[in-house]
């Protein structure tokens, strides 16, 4: 599936809930889901700069495809992670770099994109676009 | 008589909702809300006597610079500073501490020793840290026990004729411990060291002396007090300021300029370079006064009896833990709940429209101590009620049905 795709897909699964602890719940729910980061990988290094909470991010190229792994050690934010690397993981990096993240808003999570937002969404989109153009560079 | 119901109807942000909920503001040692009659010295300012001061012949600028020395003064007299000049306008703690740090770069050398406590803000290390890097002095942490309390042998012991500086929060802003200050300064002078006490988190709960302290200088922000964002002040003793070298050069701090030398102006000139926050200093006069009109032996009582009601309701909440537990303490409640991240809470919390803080609180050395990320931080303030505490409690309770 595309990115598009896929994301409106979550839009989609969002929609059907009328507030917002369903839909924090489904997300809570979605944290679980999360292709968990290899242990070896929890460095410091790997850890998103500007969230109050850790998470930790890998990259690696399959094919002409990034796959995403992560965890956090706070649910919300896991679940968070957890929707981004959904959409992104498993595309080309050319794809990942031009990617729209408007589906945040569309699926109520508007409050988290605010640059004060101590979660730090908008440096998790940062730095899985940095990975993106990483690896493209090494594809070219 | 206080009546709390009487004194929330001061501040018009208390009416409004968040998140469709109506706005629970727990967030009160980060940044007080500000009384209508604040609201109305600012709006006064800008609408009839804004102008530069000290320095027009015209009737603004009079009444501006009027209005501002008289704030100097209502604050001078709250603190029971000898003198007006004593009291320097800055930007907040961080800018007045600063001030002294800098200063003090001329007075310390090598091998000197600085003193922090364990709970300071950080706002309250990095300047020293800076200052020792500068000058080679050693800086020593007080510690602190699990209560949050200081150790205070450990201080005695660490207390020798190197000692230059040292360096405490009145109240800690994580844990909510009043420290004992009287004793340290005391024992400080015993050594000859000059004591700098921060006194951010105290201000908006108690009266600070600074005479009967015997202080050297005391720091505080007006944003916590009722008053405007950027405004501050910094005592100190007119000896210790006299002495300071100026922090910033510019307009206002000088006596006399050529190109071949300037003369300083005398206090409080001296550190207020530059055209201040008029209105803010003018704010900050206003929100004392407010404050004082309620009385800070009422507010004292009543925050006591909060933080002792909230205290008693959290901690019926299973797996919930309280940081920073000492005898003496205000109306601050950090804490955590077993498995779940702080961030967790808070974010759930916010949507129920309570405004907690959560995360190191600018304090990650007790956050070390505890080998803890950070906590959930509810600081409650004269104008929270018992039923907000209630709605706090079931909030905790509703986050931690969906985060366990």
């Amino acid at each position: 599936m595309q990115i598009q795709e896929i994301q409106d897909e979550i839009v989609d699964e969002f929609s059907m809930f009328e507030d917002w602890m369903q839909r924090y719940e489904y997300m809570i729910e979605l944290g679980k889901t999360l292709p968990l980061i290899d242990e070896q990988y929890k460095t410091d290094d790997n850890i998103i700069k500007g969230c109050q909470s850790k998470v930790w991010v890998h990259a690696e190229l399959v094919d002409d495809k990034l796959v995403f792994t992560a965890d956090s050690d706070a649910i919300i934010t896991k679940g968070i992670i957890a929707i981004l690397i959904r959409s992104f993981s498993n595309q080309r990096p050319a794809d990942i770099i031009e990617a729209n993240t408007d589906f945040i808003d569309k699926i109520g999570l508007k409050e988290h994109l605010s640059p004060t937002r101590a979660n730090g969404l908008v440096s998790m989109i940062k730095q899985l676009k940095l990975y993106a153009v990483a690896y493209q560079t090494q594809l070219n | 008589m206080f009546d709390v119901q009487k004194i929330r109807k001061d501040f018009p942000i208390l009416g409004r909702e968040v998140n469709g909920k109506p706005l629970v503001y727990l967030d009160n040692a980060a940044t007080s809300q500000t009384p209508q009659q604040v609201i109305d010295v600012i709006v006064d300012y800008y609408q009839n006597y804004n102008a530069n001061i000290h320095r027009g012949v015209h009737a603004l600028s009079q009444e501006a610079t009027d209005k501002y020395e008289q704030a100097r003064v209502k604050i001078q007299k709250h603190f029971n500073a000898a003198k007006p000049h004593e009291i320097i306008f800055t930007s907040g703690t961080t800018h007045s501490i600063n001030i002294v740090a800098n200063g003090f770069s001329s007075f310390i050398k090598k091998d000197d020793e600085i003193l922090v406590s364990a709970m300071e803000h950080h706002s309250n290390i990095v300047p020293w840290q800076m200052l020792c890097e500068r000058t080679g002095a050693v800086l020593k942490v007080i510690p602190m026990n699990q209560e949050g309390e200081l150790l205070m042998d450990v201080y005695y012991k660490l207390l020798s004729d190197k000692t230059k500086l040292i360096f405490c929060n009145h109240i800690s802003n994580a844990l909510g411990t009043i420290n004992p200050i009287e004793e340290i300064i005391e024992k400080a002078h015993h050594v000859g060291a000059a004591v700098l006490i921060d006194g951010a988190q105290a201000a908006p709960h108690l009266v600070a002396d600074v005479q009967e302290l015997d202080v050297d200088f005391y720091t505080v922000s007006a944003h916590k007090v009722c008053g405007p964002t950027g405004q501050g002040m910094l005592y100190g003793k007119e000896e210790w300021l006299n002495k300071l070298p100026p922090y910033q050069g510019g307009g206002e701090m000088i006596a006399e300029v050529t190109f071949e030398k300037t003369t300083y102006a005398d206090l409080p000139h001296k550190f207020e370079a530059g055209t201040p926050n008029i209105c803010g200093g003018i704010a900050f006069g206003a929100a004392i006064e407010y404050m004082n009109a309620i009385g800070f032996d009422a507010i004292a009582e009543y925050e006591h009896e909060l933080l002792e009601y909230a205290t008693k309701k959290l901690l019926e909440i299973k797996g919930l833990k309280i940081y920073g537990t000492a005898k003496n303490k205000t109306s601050v409640i950090s804490f955590n709940i077993e498995g779940v991240h702080p961030y967790d809470i808070g974010s759930i919390l916010d949507k129920l429209g309570i405004a907690v803080r959560t995360g190191h609180h600018c304090a990650q050395p007790i956050m070390d101590f505890y080998k803890i990320p950070g906590t959930v931080r509810a600081s409650f303030s004269f104008y929270n009620t018992k039923n907000e505490v209630d709605i706090l409690v079931d909030g905790v309770v509703r986050a931690m049905k969906m985060l366990l």
